[in-house]
C-alpha cells in the first residue's frame, strides 16, 4: 500500500504531515490534489520548498489526479494524498471508484458557519454530509490529527460538540 | 511583561505554546521578552495564520519573523505573506541562543541583527558525551 494515507487537511503540507506523520510512516512522497495549487506554479514552489530533500511532492488537480492514483499505488515507498477541503476528498473517492479505502480527516479549522467538533475540526452542515456521503461510498472515515492520537469514528465526530 | 513603550522588533511564531515559550525564555534570561510579538498556529486554518500574522507585522511595525519549523504552518503563511511584503526576513528554524542574540543587539538594525543571530543560533547546536 503505497498510498500510506488519504488526507484532509486545511494547512496542506505543515508540520504535522511532514514531520508527524512523514517520520513513522517513511513518507517519500506527497500527492497535493487541490485545483487552485495545480494551478499557480508559485504555490507550488512554495510547498516544494517546504518539504525535507527525501520526500517528492507531485501537485495535480482533481481530475487529473483520479487516473493517476493506480499509478501512485505502485510506487515502490510509502505516499500520502492531501487534499485541503472535504469536497475535493469526495470529488477524489467518488472518481477513484473504489480505490480509497480510508480516509484521514486531520485538520478543518474554525471559519464562519462551522460547528466545532473536536480541537482541529469544524464542520459546516454541507461538510458533515460530505463526510456521511465518502462514508456511503464504503469509505472507512476516522478523524485524527497525529499518528499518537486516536482515530475518532465517523459517528463520533458528528455527535461530539467542543467549546472551542 | 516589562516596562511599557518598548517597540517591538520581530514576531515569533510556531506550533503550539512555542513562541510564547521562547520568548518567555528570553524575558527570563535577559528580560527582553518585550521585544517580540508571539504568534501561535493553534486551532487556526492557514488562511488565518496568515492573517493573524499580517496583522502583526501591521501593528508591531516589525521586519523580521522568526519561526520554528522549516515546513510548518506558520512558516507557510510567512512564506507566502513575504511575496506581498518586500522588506520583511523570515528566519525558520530558530533557537534560544539565536533569540537571545537578536534581542541583545537591539541597537542594531533589525534585518542585521537577525543575520548575525543567524551564526549563532547554529554555532549553539553542539554535542557533548556519547
Amino acid at each position: 500500500m503505497p498510498i500510506a494515507l488519504y488526507r484532509i487537511d486545511d494547512r496542506l503540507i505543515h508540520g504535522q504531515v511532514v514531520v508527524g506523520w512523514g517520520q513513522p510512516l517513511e513518507l517519500r512522497f506527497i500527492v497535493l490534489v487541490d485545483d487552485e495549487v495545480a494551478g499557480s506554479e508559485w504555490e507550488q514552489e512554495l510547498y516544494r520548498m517546504g518539504v525535507p530533500p527525501e520526500m517528492s511532492v507531485y501537485f495535480h488537480g482533481v481530475d487529473d489526479a483520479v487516473p493517476r492514483l493506480a499509478e501512485y499505488e505502485r510506487m515502490p515507498e510509502p505516499g500520502i494524498v492531501l487534499t485541503g477541503n472535504i469536497a475535493t476528498m469526495q470529488r477524489l473517492v467518488a472518481g477513484a471508484m473504489g480505490q480509497v479505502r480510508a480516509v484521514n480527516v486531520g485538520g478543518v479549522h474554525h471559519a464562519p458557519g462551522r460547528i466545532g467538533r473536536l480541537r482541529y475540526l469544524f464542520l459546516t452542515p454541507a461538510e458533515e454530509e460530505g463526510l456521511r456521503e465518502i462514508s456511503a461510498a464504503g469509505v472507512d472515515v476516522t478523524a485524527q490529527d497525529v499518528p499518537t492520537a486516536k482515530p475518532v469514528p465517523l459517528a463520533d465526530i458528528l455527535s461530539a460538540t467542543t467549546s472551542t | 511583561m516589562g516596562s511599557a513603550a518598548i517597540p517591538v522588533r520581530a514576531i515569533v511564531a510556531g506550533h503550539g505554546t512555542f513562541a510564547s515559550g521562547i520568548v518567555s525564555a528570553v524575558e527570563q534570561i535577559a528580560g527582553r521578552g518585550d521585544l517580540f510579538a508571539t504568534v501561535s498556529n493553534t486551532g487556526l486554518s492557514l488562511d488565518d495564520i496568515q492573517q493573524t500574522l499580517s496583522r502583526a507585522l501591521d501593528d508591531s511595525g516589525a521586519r523580521v519573523i522568526f519561526t520554528d519549523l522549516p515546513a510548518g504552518s506558520c512558516t507557510m503563511a510567512v512564506r507566502r505573506l513575504l511575496r506581498e511584503r518586500p522588506g520583511v526576513l523570515l528566519v525558520t528554524g530558530i533557537n534560544l541562543s539565536l533569540l537571545l542574540d537578536f534581542a541583545m543587539h537591539d541597537g542594531d538594525d533589525s534585518l542585521q541583527a537577525a543575520q548575525a543571530a543567524l551564526e549563532r543560533g547554529r554555532a549553539s547546536m553542539t554535542v557533548h558525551g556519547a
